[in-house]
């Protein structure tokens, strides 16, 4: 297996992981940057055209361009070895990545689903899912779209599907109005997210933004033709050629875990340069709480410090950072799920969509690794991720271990020895 | 006003045209494709996450199966097959 190699390595090219990558190599360090992607920016700097970008987007993106981060796109960690290794399937080749000092993990988030009765029908999209897609070149101009889900990803996405030409009928946020309302007001501190609320919101001034309300179930032969909702009291029946529903984010910390990091839930914990508690492994950004891109780019830039043995700088920077702590709590409490969503799936809604396993079989297990072991529920090739954060909401179930490989690939990538000397696929390293 | 150009691919044995610089996954849905894979049980499937998590999105593409249509860029030539 080909290897390369850097002083400190990063995970992850969204804002996190390039203010990292920005920072170690501005402190003389050599820097790889890995990423699953085609090109840097992560999901909330997806772009196909950079002038579209807000300005501080594009203003990290020349940074990158101008420095010497060797970027490698097109890259997913498999595995991580105990020799400061990972083990990379970049375009179905086996690739080693070493970090002589530091590893940083700039995972992100994954959407949270919650399961219902027509969630696996086609046309039925993530919130966040919508938005990458959307990206990348979807067209839903003359669709018929519902927006139903809860947190503040909701309005960006509405803004951008009524831009795209959607017809966009509802979006329905499941807390009630009291809470956020009282999450708004909380953000006093924040001018800068009232803009973007408000501004998101004159994106799709023509069509309803309803709180107290969710998604009941959705229908159609082939693939989604429309979608019942309530607000509690009645119900009400739209036509629909595209559902997004998503319930708010989770930190992506599998690869944290499986080095062994410890963590608080899903979030990987950090101290104040962001070192996780293995040595010399840090994590910035939305792996360690959902707070947001501003929070997302400082906490790159204290763990790109730190990484680059920059304590001193590390820390001043670290001086900084609101307590922000309480944002990511204040966000979970507001936007928590609703009692009646537990509800929601019929003994037949699958809850493991890579599995086809059902809601009944899984009831009568007592855990993640039970129901695993018996049912193969979260053994599919998304590994858990869509399916487990539904599992804990159901039946408060734990988290289980993380085991390689984070992401199906193919056994020449997992079996391929150290010491080979297969030459590189350079045509993916700038 | 922005022109996109246009790339030629084999989807499902067709000849088609798409937009260049845009995922196949987005290709794939513009021309009205709502069946990407068929789950184990054998019902229709089309992404869901949109960025390489859910792997509901798995296509061939030119030959290798299970790839994720929205982690890859369209080319001229492309061949595609869905139903997977």
């Amino acid at each position: 297996m080909t290897e390369w190699a850097a002083s400190v390595v990063v995970v992850g090219a969204g804002p996190a992981g390039i203010a990292a990558a920005i920072r170690a190599e501005g402190a003389g360090r050599s820097v790889i940057l890995i990423d699953q992607a085609q090109r840097p920016g992560g999901q909330i700097w997806r772009h196909r055209d950079r002038a579209a970008l807000p300005r501080q987007a594009r203003s990290w993106l020349q940074r990158l361009d101008r420095s010497s981060v060797r970027l490698l796109t097109g890259a997913s960690v498999v595995d991580a070895e105990p020799s400061s290794r990972l083990r990379v399937d970049l375009g179905g080749r086996p690739l080693g990545v070493r970090w002589n000092d530091a590893l940083v993990l700039a995972t992100g988030s994954h959407e949270r689903f919650v399961p219902f009765p027509g969630w696996t029908l086609p046309g039925v999209v993530g919130v966040g899912g919508a938005q990458a897609l959307l990206k990348s070149g979807m067209d839903v101009a003359g669709m018929e779209v519902v927006l139903a889900g809860s947190g503040p990803l909701l309005l960006p996405v509405a803004a951008t599907l009524s831009r795209a030409g959607a017809n966009l009928t509802l979006v329905a946020e499941q807390a009630p109005l009291g809470r956020v309302i009282r999450f708004g007001a909380a953000l006093w501190r924040s001018p800068s997210r009232w803009l973007d609320a408000a501004r998101y919101r004159a994106g799709f001034l023509r069509t309803p933004y309803r709180t107290g309300t969710w998604v009941l179930r959705a229908e159609g032969e082939d693939r989604v033709r429309e979608v019942t909702l309530t607000d509690g009291d009645g119900e009400r029946t739209l036509p629909c050629d595209l559902l997004c529903t998503g319930f708010g984010l989770t930190p992506a910390s599998e690869l944290a875990r499986l080095l062994g990091c410890a963590t608080d839930g899903w979030r990987v914990k950090v101290d104040g340069v962001q070192a996780t508690s293995e040595d010399g492994v840090y994590c910035a950004g939305e792996a360690c709480g959902i707070a947001g891109a501003e929070i997302a780019i400082l906490e790159g830039e204290i763990a790109g410090l730190a990484a680059a043995g920059d304590r001193a700088g590390a820390e001043r920077l670290g001086r900084r950072r609101p307590p922000h702590d309480r944002f990511v709590a204040g966000l979970a409490q507001a936007f928590r799920l609703r009692e009646e969503l537990s509800a929601l799936p019929a003994g037949t809604t699958l809850v493991c969509r890579c599995e086809d396993v059902p809601l009944e079989r899984l009831r009568d297990f007592g855990s993640t690794r039970e129901a695993k072991l018996h049912t193969r529920a979260g053994m599919g090739p998304c590994q858990g991720r869509i399916c487990q954060p539904a599992l804990q909401h159901f039946f408060g179930w734990g988290i289980d271990s993380v085991r390689p490989p984070l992401f199906p690939t193919s056994l020449s990538v997992l079996a391929a020895p150290e010491e080979d000397e297969s030459p590189p696929p350079p045509t993916s390293i700038t | 006003m922005s022109v996109e150009s246009e790339v030629g691919l084999t989807v499902d044995g067709e000849t088609v045209s798409s937009a260049a610089d845009i995922t196949v996954a987005a290709a794939l849905l513009n021309l009205g494709k709502w069946r990407f894979r068929r789950s184990v049980s054998g019902s229709p499937r089309t992404p869901l996450c949109g960025m390489g998590t859910c792997h509901e999105c798995l296509v061939t593409v030119d030959g290798d199966r299970h790839r994720r249509a929205c982690m890859i860029p369209v080319r001229a030539g492309m061949r595609i097959e869905t139903d997977d």
